[in-house]
């Protein structure tokens, strides 16, 4: 038995990183609404703050479309710039 | 002709005739200097998300038109002059929007389309 080898009697489960997909491309969504606000709630923090392409999934096309949304949205007071605790 | 979308938020201490008086003065001002509204869509009142002039509420009014390019510099003027208007924006929309607004009033978005991923 070599030393090293450490024997589990079960294997252990790496956490597969969930694949993230895009998902305006996944879905066929062309057009992100400013007024739809549950929907942009997908793509902004707890503080309110925007969330970056690694966390989204989304690609470039798709998250600047989000980025002006959210901030129309902000602009006309639907969405509040700073908060906390928002969802 | 362009299509547009404007948002206008009133004060809340309006009234309703009153408000149903400012959304026919702005459709009628779109229609004179030659635009077309499509949808007129009322929200009422809502609360802000942040304090607008020290108020809290706010009555939306959501308008779609279509119109020619130098429509919006005219009603800008008109809407800055109105203190009955707290705050509103016009927005361009192109043809995803359009589409997307046509389909979302005829209730075309069924709920697995909107992604709940």
């Amino acid at each position: 038995m070599a030393k090293n080898e450490i024997k589990y009697l079960t294997a252990i489960k790496q956490e597969k990183p969930k694949k993230k997909f895009c998902r305006f491309k996944k879905y066929g969504i062309k057009y992100v609404d400013y007024k739809d606000i549950d929907f942009l709630k997908k793509f902004i923090n707890e503080q309110g703050k925007l969330l970056p392409r690694r966390l989204s999934g989304n690609s470039l096309k798709y998250q600047r479309k989000v980025q002006d949304a959210v901030k129309k949205a902000r602009q006309m007071s639907l969405l509040p710039y700073v908060t906390d605790l928002l969802k | 002709m362009n299509n547009y979308e404007l948002m206008v938020i009133f004060t809340p201490v309006l009234s309703e005739e009153d408000f149903k008086a400012a959304q026919k003065k702005y459709a009628d001002l779109i229609a004179e200097l030659g635009g077309a509204t499509v949808h007129s869509n009322p929200w009422g009142l809502k609360s802000l998300a942040y304090p607008i002039q020290k108020k809290t509420t706010g009555i939306y009014w959501v308008l779609e038109f279509t119109g020619p390019s130098d429509i919006n510099e005219k009603l800008k003027i008109q809407m800055l002059r109105d203190e009955q208007i707290m705050r509103h924006m016009i927005t361009r929309l192109d043809k995803n929007a359009v589409e997307y607004n046509y389909v979302k009033r005829n209730g075309g978005f069924a709920m697995q389309d909107k992604i709940e991923a």
